[in-house]
């Protein structure tokens, strides 16, 4: 499980392999608001490898987004699968987030 | 419930995904399907695990979490038990409310309400047994 942190034209994109869980929910939370703190403000989170998020894992993107907008940024997620979609929509979480099928979709729209 | 399986978990979340790995396997070679299993009992014992826990055990490492399980080609039934006080299920506000989406926690037991077809908590509150229905049950893995 690692977070791949790179950027893209003036976009912080990181890459979750593996799971979003209670143990590594930290460890976003502090590179986001690390990226955040260096001056960062558009943000895409790639979970083209994630297989699962826990229910931890949704807070963290939560507290997360709230942090990033109150700094005048913008948070995007792309690349859920069928599984972690259906925990979106079940917790309504898709209605907080903007959600893209694609990282070209999602850069595309900063 | 007979369970065909106990698990005995050292209160770690690190402990979480070896057994939650392991029930989902034998219920697959038990001819669930493997849907379910990927996603609603995972979800459903892993958050009903975390939640032991952290808040159950509040995270002593000198407790433990039991994990029984009957896992059969139609219904996979596991009970998650901590050695805590337990608690109210009942008193819990719905995180999909407007209100409340922007909320960083409260989601767990939601997402196992969601995911398990039949969930129960113990009076104490300690204990929560949980039901995942296989809609197309099939015999020793052979395929329909």
């Amino acid at each position: 499980m690692t977070f791949v942190v790179t950027r893209d034209s003036d976009v912080t994109v990181i890459d979750v392999q593996g799971q979003l869980i209670v143990g590594n929910r930290q460890e976003l939370k502090q590179k986001v608001l690390d990226e955040l703190e260096a001056g960062g403000r558009k943000f895409l989170i790639d979970f083209a490898g994630t297989g699962y998020i826990d229910s931890s894992g949704l807070g963290v993107l939560v507290s997360l987004s709230k942090k990033i907008r109150e700094q005048g940024g913008e948070l995007r997620l792309a690349n859920l699968n069928d599984d972690l979609r259906t925990l979106f929509e079940l917790t309504k979480l898709d209605t907080l987030f903007h959600i893209a099928a694609s990282r070209k979709d999602a850069m595309s729209a900063f | 419930m007979q369970p065909n399986y106990v698990i005995e978990l050292p209160n770690d979340l690190c402990a979480i995904e070896e057994p939650v790995a392991y029930l989902i396997h034998r219920a697959s070679e038990a001819g669930f399907d493997e849907n379910r299993l990927r996603l609603n009992l995972r979800v459903g014992l892993s958050e009903a695990l975390t939640n032991a826990i952290l808040y159950g055990n509040c995270r002593d490492p000198r407790k433990r979490v039991r994990i029984e399980a009957q896992v059969g080609p139609g219904e996979v039934t596991v009970r998650v038990t901590d050695e805590g006080h337990g608690f109210d299920p009942c008193c819990l506000d719905d995180p999909t409310e407007p209100d409340n989406r922007r909320r960083e926690r409260g989601r767990g037991i939601f997402l196992i309400r969601q995911m398990m077809d039949y969930v129960e908590f113990n009076d104490t509150g300690n204990s929560v047994t949980m039901v995942l229905l296989n809609p197309a049950p099939v015999e020793n893995g052979a395929t329909t």
